[in-house]
């Protein structure tokens, strides 16, 4: 059991979220330079939303990587190349058939900040459940069918949902870049301004309403969460020791009641419910083991 | 089958990820990562 001076399961995760985003992008030299990392494991994908143009992102982002990768299927085709993007589609595959939705509340550098911008003082609404279905809507139709079927004389699509809607791009890499770099800066124009008002919508967003993009609009979450009821890493309530008291759903960033589907394709497996439970009813398992986190618990 | 069907997810998708690299796909990773995407920042 842990000690009541133990530090509460919500910090410990707030912690691990910072460490990973920091981890992400630890090329800090970029911040200095206006310019973006260019080494050789720049081409392995985070299992988050994390741009890869942010100048100290180290890694690549998987929703940017899949388009490229469908943006150019067609002209790989043409020419006769191999290439199907099935690094990238593999790559989300196995962690999501081993942990499902568990980066999103783990690790996302964007969810960790949706879930500070939620904790500035204001009214808070709730989302309505249907908006979870536009994520897939995102995903089919500005990751997968715009890059496929708009090319240009070539035959490359482009990177649609990059350019239109992604704000985690305009936050991480288009402030920044466009701040540092004055050769960018001359470049602004209407596509710039539409991604900072998008911002700025999704910003107030976040300070009304839990993780906001993360429920409605992130293809990535929408791939993940998939993978939620197949996954190594399961879910689970117990329907004897669950009294529907509703503490679950009060502390959890993306407001599901666990109770009603443990391995729903929503939930981001942040296993704050666990914690929250003062019945124990919530609990978690990996490789067949089953936790219900005695201390996590304890330390709620 | 519902015990087995994360294993087999992760050898089809591990396999899928293994042929990706081996086609190279990683070097297409690679390229579009190394340089600033306008399209992420809305200058594209």
């Amino acid at each position: 059991m842990a000690s009541t001076s133990k530090k509460k399961p919500r910090d410990r995760r707030a912690w691990f979220q910072a460490a990973s985003a920091l981890a992400m992008n630890a090329w800090l030299p970029g911040w200095l330079k206006g310019r973006i990392f260019q080494g050789n494991i720049k081409g392995v994908c985070v299992p988050a939303l994390n741009c890869y143009s942010c100048p100290s992102a180290l890694g690549a982002c998987p929703v940017g990587a899949l388009q490229t990768s469908f943006g150019g299927l067609r002209f790989n085709l043409s020419v006769g190349q191999k290439k199907f993007g099935l690094y990238v589609i593999g790559l989300l595959g196995v962690v999501g058939a081993a942990v499902g939705r568990l980066p999103c509340g783990w690790i996302c550098p964007f969810g960790y900040f949706q879930e500070l911008v939620h904790k500035i003082p204001s009214p808070k609404l709730r989302m309505p459940s249907f908006f979870s279905y536009f994520r897939y809507v995102f995903l089919a139709v500005f990751v997968v069918a715009l890059p496929l079927l708009v090319v240009d004389e070539f035959g490359f699509g482009q990177t649609w949902f990059c350019k239109w809607i992604c704000p985690a791009g305009t936050l991480e890499a288009g402030l920044p870049l466009v701040a540092l770099n004055s050769g960018l800066r001359a470049l602004v124009g209407f596509m710039y301004y539409w991604k900072v008002a998008l911002l700025v919508l999704f910003l107030v967003a976040m300070v009304l309403i839990r993780r906001p993009f993360c429920r409605a609009v992130c293809p990535l979450g929408a791939i993940l969460g998939l993978f939620n009821k197949a996954s190594l890493f399961r879910m689970a309530v117990d329907d004897e020791k669950c009294v529907r008291c509703d503490e679950c759903l009060k502390d959890c960033p993306v407001g599901i009641r666990i109770y009603e589907s443990a391995d729903t394709p929503d939930c981001i497996r942040c296993l704050k419910c666990v914690s929250s439970c003062k019945y124990g009813a919530v609990s978690y398992s990996f490789l067949k083991k089953r936790e219900v986190a005695e201390d996590l618990r304890a330390a709620a | 089958m519902k015990r087995k069907l994360p294993w087999i997810m992760l050898v089809l998708f591990g396999g899928l990820m293994a042929a990706g690299l081996l086609l190279g796909e990683y070097k297409v990773v690679l390229e579009k990562a190394v340089m600033v995407c306008l399209d992420c920042i809305g200058i594209g």
